[in-house]
């Protein structure tokens, strides 16, 4: 039966069911799934969970407990697994197995809580003080994390050697499908040694003498006879325990390394520049110590470039180069800090060395980051347009400035203006929609961010342009050319209207002068009929007058 | 012919490395007499600690392990979840115990932890060549306190016993010394009841021995017993700080 398990919990469960019955731990994040769960489990299995007083102590718990014989795991993340190198050291030193997870976190210091592979360093060197290794596991799924941790114990037990199981906040975090039938009731490997060594206050037998759990050899040669018997026991678990997966390797010239989450991106990568024909492949490395040196040269044959991918500033590509030995060119390509890098990032690393150019399709890993890509394009093309509308306007408004109906034309292309603003807004919110329908998807946050950077980068191109366009309206208005012609033609209107003013006048008094004239010929005229009709009817008068008068 | 004193066979045969005169000695013997009297010393289970006594594996004949420096009580509390039904102790000295392993002594007390712990108090680190422990008196020259330990400098002694005895976990804690027959018979009692109380299941349980280190004291052996009696013993009074067994209103040494 499969059940959805995160993977804290699924490596805790994994731990009980291969027989662990003792845990000490400390809190800190991301690896407390572990320890709570353990909390939980280990009574009800007759075990002892335990939350130490620091990791410090922890580790010497684990230390006390595996020296007494019993299968006993730890877990922390980073800063915690740096504590912890002082017991890993005494416990290698004194040759007890125990089975120590680490989360891996951003460094240095305290880092950050995000997933990261920056302690590839220290797992695969020892960690602590003396020359020691110990089988470092690097799950790339829950299931291999399960499966891996439940070896684990069955090698640990086998060389009498701590073993690490490395992930990072993404593998103790996320939930996958685990086959619990086949984790239920993992029996120790049939071929384990009895621990004859074990201090547990047992009765002491020529077999299980006395048991003294050491690590101080105070005698030179003492000490390196010692350290001989341990490195041919490193000898061993390097020819034995080597495990790594290859992917299309075959013909392989590109061929990538990578391990644990970063394997998983590294493959929907090849998978993309597979069907566009680049010949790209994936070793990935289980066992991060013991390297798989062996399998990484036999890809020479086939190989024209080395690309490994790691979370880190570049750890794990010291050991590619080393086994490549300077016969291929061996690339790097890392985020880190807490960063995952992105399938788009590595197909573009691909494309590079593939001496391919990028395909924009390909580019995106899936449909949101394809939505984010064309919201981003649109508002850039809106940008385009709103900026190409803003200089019409712009320039209409100049030309307007040094016409006479300037005022007319002004509010014209304000309007304009306006309208092209109301677009750019509408542009905006249905690219806003797009954003969050897209956001909705459970998937990816960094696409997210990453988008949201390039839209970003749009909207403060519109920013800028928008910018512009107005400091040209301001420029324009209040340039002193403007001011001046606005000036002159106040001017000339008031000149005209003075001129106009005037020619009215003389034309009004043209015309008082006129009718003045006229009246005045008007009454010479009235006179002069008066004296005629006057001498007329003198006339007739004369005759008649006589009588009459 | 009859056996009236025999080297008790808790211990090896291996000769002491201890500088004459030192206590540390007298203290392994209390230890594995108690262990063998009591009859849980074949199944014992003991942690050595880093400083004088980091060799106590090669003394003791039941099982052991070795610590990391003043890591002993977080060891001991692996081996005794493991195995509850052993008598596990740690045999500790005061820069192991009161200075790095401060976190662990103080954790596995209040935890009640079911181990019982030695502390050998002598005032100095012995190993490393005599240099100021957290258990130095105040005024006394070691070699990184040559002027005498300024307390306006560095601090005042811890006081192991007393602190741990405020807390809930300890079952028992006594101090005790071994600078003479009579004070070595009352160690080994309190001893043999600290182990008694932990089989007993009671808690965490403490002797902390003052003990003497003549070569980093720069003083004769005869001398050394008497500065432990003179100097260290106002400081750090002999008694029992913590005893879940006592009678209330007991022994007049109950605090």
């Amino acid at each position: 039966m499969k059940k959805l398990m995160k993977g804290n919990e699924a490596i805790a469960e994994a731990a009980i069911q291969a027989g662990c019955r003792y845990f000490f731990g400390y809190p800190i994040t991301p690896q407390n799934q572990i320890p709570e769960y353990m909390s939980k489990r280990l009574p009800q299995e007759n075990g002892c969970f335990l939350q130490a007083e620091s990791e410090v102590a922890a580790i010497n718990m684990v230390y006390g407990a595996a020296g007494a014989g019993a299968r006993v795991m730890t877990s922390s993340s980073s800063p915690g697994i740096s504590l912890k190198q002082e017991g890993i050291s005494y416990i290698v030193g004194a040759e007890l197995p125990c089975v120590i997870v680490n989360m891996v976190r951003g460094g240095p210091g305290l880092g950050s809580i995000q997933p990261a592979q920056s302690d590839y360093f220290q797992s695969t060197r020892g960690g602590g003080h003396g020359d020691y290794r110990m089988c470092v596991l690097a799950p790339g799924s829950v299931q291999e994390a399960v499966d891996l941790t439940q070896e684990a114990f069955d090698i640990a037990d086998r060389y009498r050697n701590p073993v690490i199981v490395l992930g990072d906040g993404l593998i103790g975090q996320m939930m996958e499908p685990v086959d619990m039938d086949k984790v239920k009731n993992h029996a120790p490997a049939a071929d384990l040694p009895p621990k004859t060594w074990a201090a547990n206050g047992h009765a002491p037998t020529a077999e299980s003498p006395r048991a003294v759990t050491n690590s101080l050899y105070i005698d030179p040669q003492v000490l390196e006879n010692h350290n001989l018997r341990l490195q041919k026991k490193y000898d061993l678990m390097a020819k034995n325990e080597c495990r790594w997966q290859e992917e299309q390797l075959a013909d392989a010239e590109i061929v990538m390394i990578a391990y644990g989450t970063t394997s998983r991106i590294a493959r929907s990568a090849m998978r993309k520049c597979r069907e566009r024909g680049i010949r790209v492949g994936l070793l990935r490395p289980i066992t991060l110590w013991p390297f798989p040196e062996e399998a990484i040269r036999k890809t020479l044959a086939t190989a024209k470039h080395y690309l490994v991918l790691e979370m880190s500033m570049g750890q794990m590509v010291d050991d590619v180069r080393l086994a490549v030995s300077g016969e291929c060119p061996v690339h790097f390509y890392g985020r880190t800090g807490g960063m995952v890098p992105t399938v788009a990032e590595v197909v573009a690393q691909i494309e590079q060395l593939a001496g391919v150019k990028p395909e924009p399709e390909a580019a995106c890993s899936c449909d949101f980051s394809k939505a984010m890509d064309d919201a981003a394009q649109s508002l850039n093309q809106a940008a385009a347009a709103v900026g190409q509308t803003l200089d019409e306007a712009g320039k209409k408004v100049h030309e307007a400035v040094n016409s006479p109906e300037f005022q007319e034309n002004l509010q014209k292309a304000a309007e304009k203006v306006n309208a092209a603003a109301e677009a750019v807004g509408e542009k905006l919110d249905e690219a806003g929609r797009k954003i969050h329908d897209a956001v909705t998807s459970p998937e990816v946050q960094h696409k997210a961010q990453e988008a949201a950077e390039k839209v970003n980068a749009a909207a403060e191109t519109v920013g800028e342009k928008l910018d512009e366009a107005g400091r040209k309206i301001h420029d324009a208005v209040t340039s002193p050319e403007t001011q001046q012609k606005m000036q002159d033609a106040g001017n000339q209107v008031g000149d005209f209207a003075a001129r106009a003013a005037e020619t009215v006048t003389k034309g009004v008094a043209g015309i008082f002068g006129a009718i003045g004239k006229a009246f005045e010929t008007v009454q010479k005229d009235l006179k002069d009929i008066e004296a005629k009709q006057k001498a007329q009817d003198d006339q007739p008068t004369d005759q008649n007058g006589k009588e009459g008068e | 012919m009859a056996v009236v004193f025999q080297k008790t066979r808790m211990l090896t045969d291996k000769p002491f490395h201890y500088c004459p005169g030192c206590t540390h000695g007298i203290i392994h013997r209390l230890v594995a007499e108690a262990l063998d009297e009591l009859g849980i010393g074949d199944t014992a289970i003991g942690v050595a600690p880093v400083g004088c006594a980091v060799f106590a594996y090669d003394y003791f004949t039941c099982d052991m392990m070795e610590a990391a420096h003043g890591r002993a009580p977080a060891v001991a509390t692996g081996i005794k979840r493991v195995c509850p039904d052993k008598a596990v102790f740690t045999y500790q000295g005061d820069g192991d115990l009161a200075s790095i392993g401060t976190a662990e002594i103080v954790h596995a007390a209040t935890r009640g932890e079911k181990i019982t712990t030695i502390f050998v108090n002598n005032a100095i680190y012995g190993m490393t060549g005599g240099q100021m422990a957290p258990t130095t008196l105040p005024g006394q020259v070691t070699t990184t306190s040559p002027y005498g330990r300024d307390v306006n400098h560095c601090g005042w002694p811890v006081r192991v016993s007393e602190m741990l005895a405020t807390l809930n976990g300890p079952a028992y804690i006594e101090r005790v010394s071994v600078h003479d027959v009579p004070h070595i018979k009352k160690a080994k009692a309190a001893i043999k009841k600290a182990f008694q109380l932990q089989m007993e299941g009671k808690g965490f349980t403490m002797v902390e021995v003052l003990s003497t280190c003549p070569t980093n004291w720069g003083q004769t052996p005869q001398e050394a017993l008497k500065w432990l009696q003179d100097s260290m013993m106002p400081t750090y009074p002999l008694g029992v700080f913590k005893d879940i067994t006592a009678q209330p209103a007991a022994e007049g040494g109950a605090r």
